[in-house]
């Protein structure tokens, strides 16, 4: 048994399915193993404690109590693990999520927009550009207000299921169109909230095929418990095929549209 | 003065007492502007609250455990038929109801009310030697503004919207938008709550000036700081917590009542567009829009995470005065105990965005937040080191008292110390408002917090009313609660990591992936185990939703753990063992100098302290307790003339 995940595999995590989650994984265990340590350090000094200084066996007590360091010594020693964990990890490993983002045509993009109570996933299409989206063009058939005017949505099409190719790096673009809600992909170790008014993006890479559920982490009404959406990860080929499959053919009549069309990837 | 010269006391107390016989029922017991009386009054409000928020809790927990099972009679007594759904089960409308309004009325009509108004009331003038707090009558004005605070979210569940129930937390749009249904929107749960908190804040804030002017000015001669208990220091810490953080929230309450009620846009957005699947017609949203609803998460969570550290403070100081009575030597390390606390209340000013790491946090923010995270947790790991240590070299009495102190510091230390994997972003992607936080917290505020307050039930109840609780029923009291309390939150933490979500009604069967993950095979012999917990069949695997079984066969087993307390209080109250001196514990500060039972004004001659707090057995002493009040020989006055020595008198 690897001593490197003892914790994780006693308490038990979900699959894992992407690239940084073994990451996410591994720091959860080393931190785990901080808290372990101090917590069976104090544990076995408190046990002690309890039964050598009762009053039966100890009844007169020393007003000096610990004279030596060994406290200040822990304290100096946790400080430096603490500083470890930030400098070394915590710090570097958000600021590759926050602000690396991947770029490339390789880079999968999609739109996840949550609202009671489910998730609306928009594909850009094969021009990799999103279509204009307005809240006040929302309906039934539209329930994302796609621009029918705007020439980058022509190809656009929208899935209930957030579909990604297995080792292709992606981009979900999460927002609301009602109350803040979160996309939490535990097999990803990824989670973004969904706040209304506002676009946040989330970068993963899947390692692994796969269909599993994705949760809303964030109360948003009384039915919440029931928003259970899925997330399928295919492989290359079986994506391109379904993507081709549900995107519409790009409009002919896009070279000629107008050419202000910049910034357009944005609800 | 002391244990020994008790008798005489008593009967002189008896006398004290009677002088205020002659105000009439409702200014000696209402309308009392006496710190010990609104301590009582702050006391039995908040028990009382602290009940309610467990039923609700109970009726959670069923629906989380059983949600197929319609609610049992016991617990459906005091429900509205219409809240519960045809077959009797409860309603994702109703859970998310109770549960907005468990945490509220936890946090703001339990805890906090009886940590810092029922215990610093009673407590910290007491201690100071002082005949009263700074301001009395704003005393007075604090416990009724709570009162009504508790009233009118009381009120809220019996109006025809019912509760609030957009979450503890409010966050917009989900809480301004919630009951928008409703014909009149001043008539809904939600505005009750918006009311409710501007009240219970104002409530907040009396109480904090009150306490960190009487602090600073009422301690009677010889207090110098550095002799303060660490109980007051902390009181003041928390005092100044309370003033500088909640501002902002009931600024955001104030501002949320403005976006309900008067068509302001100050958290809410451009262009929402509804579903029609909630409480607010399908389509676009008829508001000005604009607004920001990062904006509320920010001003909430500026003060709710001060108000983390107000929930803890009082209870880590109620324990830190317990221990050193009952281990019979000084506190170790009272000094850094006293820096830790003031860093620790400065250091919860500047974290709060730690609640907001999913929200699409840039790096720098990140950087700052996961920083002063970390950081906070050193000088928590010294006030717990501190407590520890202090039991090296003691000779322990495990009074019942004593035994919920010493409870506290294990369950204070496993809900701290698995705050740090959240305190990294990176590693929240993953536990992000999972049952691994709610585990945390309620480790922090349940067994901890919780833990604590009784510890000081348990110890001041002679003071307060010249009897002893009983020890056998406390006992009958302390064993249950600390195996129930495990049962419940330790499960959180494994559920936590396999990715169960925090408010799910109907405990996560929705999730066949997460719910069916396998804990223990079906013939391990923990699965044997396991399947004696009522409601798990045997034979099975033990799936990781079957752990709702344990918490809530847990839940069951705390609340009998609940009846020798209650039990226990109120006969105390009236026929308890009557205590023979004023210092039963044989203590040295300076509230166990006052007559059991003070009248008003506390104190039959000038309390002066002499040394500082803690001082016992020390060497060449006679007794193994030297009080702060008892002048011996070696006490000396500090502070007046001389504040220099100040420092070395301290120890």
């Amino acid at each position: 048994m690897n001593i490197l995940g003892l914790i994780n595999e006693l308490i038990g995590l979900p699959e894992l399915a992407s690239e940084h989650g073994g990451m996410v994984d591994h720091m959860l265990e080393m931190v785990h193993w901080l808290v372990a340590v101090l917590l069976i350090g104090w544990s076995v000094f408190f046990v002690y404690c309890l039964i050598r200084f009762r009053q039966k066996r100890n009844p007169k007590a020393s007003h000096a109590g610990v004279k030596g360091h060994a406290s200040t010594h822990v304290e100096v020693a946790v400080v430096a693990i603490e500083a470890i964990l930030l400098l070394g990890f915590a710090f570097p490993l958000w600021a590759v999520r926050s602000a690396d983002f991947p770029t490339g045509p390789d880079v999968i993009k999609v739109r996840a927009v949550g609202e009671q109570f489910k998730w609306t996933m928009h594909y850009p299409g094969l021009d990799g550009t999103f279509g204009m989206t307005k809240p006040e063009l929302i309906s039934g058939n539209n329930p994302l207000g796609r621009d029918p005017e705007d020439p980058n949505g022509k190809d656009d099409f929208v899935y209930t299921e957030l579909v990604l190719a297995k080792d292709r790096e992606c981009i979900v673009t999460v927002s609301s169109k009602d109350v803040i809600h979160n996309l939490a992909l535990h097999p990803m170790r990824m989670a973004q909230d969904a706040i209304p008014g506002s676009i946040a993006d989330m970068w993963f890479k899947p390692i692994k095929t796969g269909r599993w559920e994705t949760v809303c982490g964030q109360l948003c009404g009384a039915g919440h418990s029931g928003m259970v959406g899925y997330m399928e990860v295919k492989t290359q080929g079986e994506f391109d095929a379904w993507y081709k499959e549900n995107a519409p053919s790009p409009n002919p009549e896009k070279s000629s549209g107008d050419s202000s069309e910049e910034g357009k990837a944005k609800s | 003065m002391g244990s020994g010269t008790s008798t005489a006391e008593s009967a002189n107390a008896h006398d004290h007492d009677d002088h205020h016989h002659d105000l009439p029922f409702l200014k000696k017991y209402i309308f009392s502007t006496d710190h010990k009386i609104i301590g009582y009054q702050y006391g039995f409000t908040a028990l009382i609250f602290l009940f309610i928020g467990f039923y609700l809790m109970m009726v959670m927990r069923w629906s989380i455990t059983t949600p197929d099972k319609p609610l049992p009679g016991l617990l459906a007594a005091f429900l509205n038929d219409s809240w519960l759904s045809d077959e009797g089960r409860v309603t994702g409308d109703l859970y998310n109801m109770f549960g907005a309004m468990h945490g509220t009325i936890m946090v703001f009509l339990g805890i906090v009310p009886l940590a810092f108004g029922a215990f610093g009331n009673f407590v910290t003038p007491l201690q100071i030697g002082a005949p009263d707090m700074a301001f009395p009558r704003l005393n007075m004005a604090s416990y009724w503004f709570y009162f009504l605070g508790g009233v009118t979210m009381l009120t809220s569940f019996f109006i025809p919207s019912g509760a609030a129930e957009a979450g503890w937390t409010m966050y917009s749009p989900i809480a301004t938008t919630a009951q928008l249904d409703e014909p009149n929107l001043w008539y809904t749960g939600q505005t009750f709550w918006l009311f409710g908190m501007v009240m219970l804040i104002s409530s907040s804030l009396l109480g904090a000036v009150n306490f960190i002017s009487t602090i600073i000015n009422l301690r009677c001669r010889g207090m110098t700081w550095m002799r303060l208990p660490f109980f007051v220091w902390a009181m003041m810490v928390t005092g100044f917590l309370l003033l500088l953080a909640f501002p902002p929230l009931e600024v955001a309450a104030l501002m949320q009542l403005m976006d309900r009620l008067a068509g302001a846009s100050f958290f809410i957005p451009t262009g929402l567009n509804f579903t029609g699947a909630g409480s607010v017609d399908a389509g676009l949203l008829d508001v000005a829009g604009g607004g920001s609803p990062l904006l509320y998460q920010h001003l909430f969570w500026f003060l709710a995470h001060p108000e983390v550290y107000v929930l803890i403070l009082p209870a880590i100081a109620i324990v830190g005065e317990i221990i050193p009575v009952n281990i019979r030597k000084p506190m170790w390390g009272y000094k850094s105990m006293v820096y830790a606390v003031m860093v620790l209340g400065f250091l919860a000013f500047i974290v709060w965005a730690h609640h907001m790491y999913l929200t699409g946090m840039g790096n720098v923010v990140s950087t700052f937040f996961q920083a002063t995270t970390v950081i906070i947790s050193i000088p928590s790991v010294v006030l717990l080191s501190c407590l520890f240590i202090s039991l090296w070299g003691g000779s322990i009495r495990f009074t019942v008292p004593m035994l919920w102190a010493l409870a506290f510091l294990p369950m204070f230390g496993f809900g701290g110390l698995t705050g740090l994997p959240l305190a990294f972003n990176f590693i929240d992607l993953h536990l992000h408002d999972t049952y691994y936080v709610i585990g945390h917290f309620h480790y922090i505020v349940a067994p901890g917090t919780i833990f604590g307050l009784f510890a000081g039930i348990y110890h001041w109840f002679p003071k307060a009313t010249g009897r002893m609780m009983n020890s056998k029923l406390g006992h009958m009291h302390f064993w249950p609660s600390l195996i129930a309390m495990n049962g419940i939150f330790l499960p959180m933490m494994i559920q936590g990591m396999s990715g169960f979500h925090r408010r799910w009604y109907d405990g996560g069967i929705n999730f066949e992936q997460i719910a069916g993950q396998v804990l223990f095979e079906q013939d391990s012999i923990f699965a044997k185990i396991f399947s004696l917990v009522p409601g798990i069949e045997s034979g099975k695997t033990i799936e990781m939703i079957d752990l709702n079984h344990v918490m809530t066969f847990s839940v069951w087993i705390l609340l009998i753990g609940q009846l020798p307390f209650i039990f226990n209080f109120i006969f105390s109250i009236f026929k308890g063992k009557k205590v023979e001196t004023d210092n039963p514990w044989e203590a040295t500060t300076i509230e166990w100098l006052a007559p059991n039972k003070p009248g008003h004004g506390n104190f039959l001659s000038e309390p002066i302290a002499y040394r500082g707090p803690y001082e016992y057995s020390v060497p060449g002493h006679e007794k193994d307790f030297s009080p702060q009040f008892e002048r011996g020989p070696d006490g000396v006055i500090l502070g007046e003339e001389d504040p220099i020595e100040e420092s070395e008198g301290a120890q």
